[in-house]
């Protein structure tokens, strides 16, 4: 066990870990969030994505011990609220682009990490980057819809 | 740490129940107004299905829970239109056996058929609305014709008011649902019918749904089972000392072949039960995988006759032009994105589970037999997990969690390694179907000869058979086997449930024709055997697998009379629904009349389309997909290019939400048709993550989908959720051969196999010269 203290979401928090947990469990667990999620414990899905640095990370895989002090974590969550969604957000609300939903921490920001990085992705960059994200309700055609609208009015 | 949340969700401003604080606490109830409980639960009495509180809230109560196909959107579309109030008015509890009537399974495409038709929850709603108008009329002395109902406040001609919460607020109805009262017609509709955005998104996007994973209960522990590595695999020993030197064990878990650990947190619970050392002794060898079809047709077999006019074999041996043809499809897995997960609380004399089965009552009945409970003393609470598709772990794992519990007297979560969800789940059956057909002098087709051969073993518990899924049959419960026997003749009136029966035969036993063709020479022949592996309803079950054979088959035998393959159909079509879908899936793709010539590949890459139809389960539901592709013949990879579908579900509660589903299902077909496949070895399941099945991921290059409604608003509401992914097989396979000339008859269509089927074409080509 040892005392690790983690920025998430604009917040600190202090925890009391087998620092050999993988990051993913100290959220959902200790911290309570509920974006990302367990898919499959092994980095093939996505669905327990959060962005670390601007790169999307895929926190089930991550130990929290090899973290480093700066690092800090956005998850979907901290992305934007209820209230006030985040625009990328906004446009999956805007075009209905969930069935069950589990998959969209790392549909969203997977597409919210190559945006950033590239705010003139074209679809097939888009699609490269989604590349190891699955979504077994198959929502593809209005996620995808839904992540160029947000980037070409983040664009205009 | 726990972080309280409520998400009001904005758009609707419709409240979600599911939505609750983080901390679940087990047996306080926090119903509606009234003591409900499970013996309470009549589905004859009003007061089970409605009520209406002080404030003017209206909640409803349904056994039909929502797994993001969007069910509780639609119903509470369905409350506010029959009550005539703002959807925002209408709380929606879903599925837990403390609160909601017993409506089975949520499941087969029958949550519209049974709520949105003359019964349950609609009919609810509607008995709700006429007791209501008819106290006003009592109270205002007034007609109930003369009575206006608007926004839940119900005026006289003479401007009196009478609101919901002064007729009734809080109080009981006392009346029984009426078979009379009347539903608003689908002209009247102010809220049904209209694209309502579903309920869940915000949250769902902003990361704050409450999913059974994030279920989280006070003294909470973590579970992970061990189960064997094989098949029929039983337990010889377990070392706890292997795993004596890691911290936060609460207990292994051992009852019969079912091993767990708990522990105090999740990573320690995984470690453990990576580490803990399990000898089994091993199961059968399984069939190679390579004979497995050959198998399916040698074992024993329970058969039945779907249809029979009894003249097949004699016309077709008489015909002058005859075809057949074999078709297979393998099994196939949910394969739920999040492995499954359930929260069990036990106590010495009770139990609380929070559970994403399909079946909170069927689990309730089947926890209260494995834990040996009072039925009364168990409550299954459904809180959506990822999304199932039909029977993948969810009932499994409550099962799990709720050994656990009962095991370390505490409340236990359980979530299954990808690799246990993915190796014991009930997967969609293997099979095996043979066509053969004659064809007359004018092309048509003159007699039909459909046999299959089917996989079963387990399935959905149900009420009584915990030995259906994985963790039943490790404590010693059997699985439902078959039971071999020959056909008999058949009887009743044909209910084409499983889609056995092509839709252009007659259907005719006796002299009831059910079928929605007119092909009068008729006979199917079904033989179930027994499966190596657990087996289960997998989105759109059996009809999937026989609609890409069906359908693929009709394909062929238009081209071997040089017929068109929309033209064939419309031919042997007897039924004005299937026929209006077909003409309006090919009007809206522009078909061109296509007469096949088997001219060997011009280029490298040809495009093609093909086209399948389906009266999804016989009456529920109608569609025709046309399907548009390029195929790489070098690669062997095919590029599907564009698919427009037309769909008749009768009056839909929710275009946008019909059309997610389609979109939805269609990909899902898709994903299955070009690369799934469960795989094994001589001992054990080799499709264990996302490397070893293949699925689709976000990379892949979309086709366009175009969804034409075709909407019938005066027949009864059908399912819809399962109707497009039906065809997608069938469709892609006909627009393969209308590009290429392969027959492609074994799914999935991988590219090893189109290369070797073109390779084939070529060298038989080139024989010929």
């Amino acid at each position: 066990m040892r005392t690790i203290s983690i920025k998430v979401d604009g917040r600190l928090h202090t925890v009391e870990v087998d620092p050999s947990t993988p990051l993913l469990f100290v959220l959902s667990d200790e911290l309570g969030l509920r974006g990302p999620k367990f898919g499959c414990g092994i980095a093939q899905c996505g669905a327990c994505t959060v962005i670390i640095g601007g790169r999307a990370v895929r926190s089930c895989v991550l130990p929290i011990g090899s973290m480093k002090e700066e690092d800090e974590v956005t998850t979907l969550e901290g992305l934007g609220t209820p209230e006030k969604p985040h625009p990328l957000q906004q446009s999956f609300i805007n075009e209905g682009a969930s069935q069950c939903g589990f998959c969209l921490s790392g549909v969203i920001l997977t597409a919210k990490a190559v945006l950033d990085e590239n705010p003139k992705a074209s679809d097939e960059e888009i699609r490269q980057a989604l590349g190891g994200v699955l979504c077994r309700c198959f929502t593809h055609t209005r996620m995808l819809r839904a992540i160029r609208k947000y980037a070409d009015e983040r664009r205009a | 740490m726990t972080i309280s949340r409520r998400a009001f969700l904005k758009g609707t401003g419709a409240l979600i129940v599911t939505f609750s604080g983080s901390v679940r606490s087990p047996f306080a109830l926090g119903q509606g107004p009234f003591d409900t409980h499970a013996s309470h639960i009549d589905p004859g009495k009003l007061d089970s299905w409605i009520a209406v509180a002080g404030d003017g809230t209206v909640t409803a109560y349904t056994g039909k829970c929502d797994f993001g196909q969007g069910m509780s959107t639609v119903q509470a579309q369905l409350v506010a239109e029959e009550l005539c109030i703002p959807i925002g008015r209408v709380k929606l509890v879903q599925c837990d056996t403390a609160l909601t009537p017993d409506q089975g399974t949520t499941s087969g495409s029958q949550s519209t058929p049974t709520n949105f038709n003359l019964r349950n929850l609609a009919q609810a709603a509607a008995t709700a609305r006429e007791a209501l108008l008819a106290m006003a009329a009592s109270e205002l002395g007034a007609p109930v014709t003369e009575l206006t109902l608007t926004a839940g406040v119900i005026t006289s001609s003479s401007g009196q008011r009478r609101t919901f919460e002064q007729l009734i607020g809080s109080r009981r109805f006392n009346v029984p649902l009426s078979a009379a009262a009347k539903r608003r017609s689908p002209e009247q509709w102010t809220v049904l019918g209209k694209p309502v955005p579903s309920f869940d998104r915000v949250a769902l996007v902003t990361g704050r749904f409450e999913f059974v994973h994030n279920v989280r209960v006070d003294e909470m522990l973590h579970g992970r089972v061990v189960r064997p590595a094989e098949a029929g695999a039983t337990l010889i020993r377990v070392d706890e000392n292997s795993i004596r030197q890691l911290a936060g064990i609460v207990k292994v878990v051992v009852r019969k072949n079912f091993v767990a650990i708990v522990a105090e947190n999740q990573w320690q619970a995984i470690q453990a039960a990576r580490q803990l050392k399990v000898a089994w002794n091993p199961g059968p060898v399984l069939t190679k995988q390579e004979q497995f079809y050959e198998t399916m047709r040698k074992q024993p077999s329970q058969d039945a006759l779907i249809v029979d006019s009894k003249d097949v074999g004699q016309r077709i041996a008489r015909a002058t032009k005859t075809l057949t043809a074999t078709y297979v499809h393998p099994y196939q897995m949910h394969g739920s994105v999040g492995s499954s997960c359930a929260v069990a609380d036990v106590k010495t004399d009770r139990a609380t589970v929070w559970s994403a089965t399909q079946s909170v009552y069927p689990t309730r009945s089947v926890i209260a037999q494995i834990l040996d409970l009072p039925l009364d003393n168990v409550r299954v609470i459904y809180v959506r997990g990822s999304g199932c598709y039909g029977l993948n772990g969810a009932d499994a794992v409550s099962f799990d969690a709720a050994l656990m519990s009962q095991a370390v007297g505490r409340p236990v979560r359980v979530q299954l390694s990808r690799q246990d969800e993915m190796a014991w789940e009930n997967y969609g059956a293997a099979c095996v179907i043979d066509q053969r057909a004659a064809v007359d002098d004018q092309g048509a087709i003159m007699a039909w000869d459909c046999e299959s051969w089917e996989t079963s073993l387990g399935g959905r518990p149900g009420y009584d058979r915990p030995g259906n899924v994985i963790t039943g049959t490790l404590i010693g419960y059997e699985p439902e086997k078959i039971t071999p026997r020959a056909a008999s003749q058949p009887t009743e009136q044909l209910r084409n449930r499983n889609n056995a029966v092509p839709s252009y035969f007659l259907g005719c036993i006796g002299s009831s024709c059910q079928g929605a063709g007119n092909i009068r020479s008729e006979r199917v022949l079904t033989h179930t055997v027994e499966s190596p592996f657990f087996t289960g309803p997998l989105r759109s079950p059996l009809r999937l697998q026989n609609t890409f054979a069906h359908e693929c088959f009709m394909d062929e035998v238009a081209a071997s009379v040089h017929a068109d393959p929309v033209a064939f159909r419309l031919k042997h079509l007897r039924n004005e629904r299937m026929i209006a879908v077909v003409k309006a899936a090919a009007k809206a793709a522009n078909w061109e009349s296509r007469i096949p010539n088997h001219k060997t590949l011009a280029s490298d890459k040809a495009t093609g389309r093909g086209i399948a139809c389906v009266a999804y389960e016989g009456d529920n539901g109608y569609a025709a997909l046309i399907a548009e592709v390029q195929v790489d013949a070098t690669k062997g990879s095919i590029h599907p290019r564009k698919f427009t579908v037309a769909i008749d579900s009768g009056p839909v509660s929710n275009p946008d939400g019909l059309r997610n589903q389609t979109e939805g299902g269609i990909l899902q077909g898709l994903s299955r048709a070009l690369g799934e496949r469960v795989t094994w070895d001589d001992r054990k399941i080799t499709s264990i993550d996302w490397q070893t099945y293949k699925s689709l991921y976000l990379d892949f290059e979309l086709p366009i989908i175009e969804v034409v409604l075709v909407e019938s608003l005066h027949q009864p509401a059908t399912g819809a959720g399962e109707t497009a992914i039906t065809l997608v097989a069938a469709a892609v396979g006909n627009a393969v051969f209308d590009a290429t000339g392969i027959r492609l008859r074994e799914v999935p269509f991988t590219a090893e196999r189109v290369r070797a089927a073109i390779l084939g074409l070529r060298s038989t080509a080139s024989e010929r010269g």
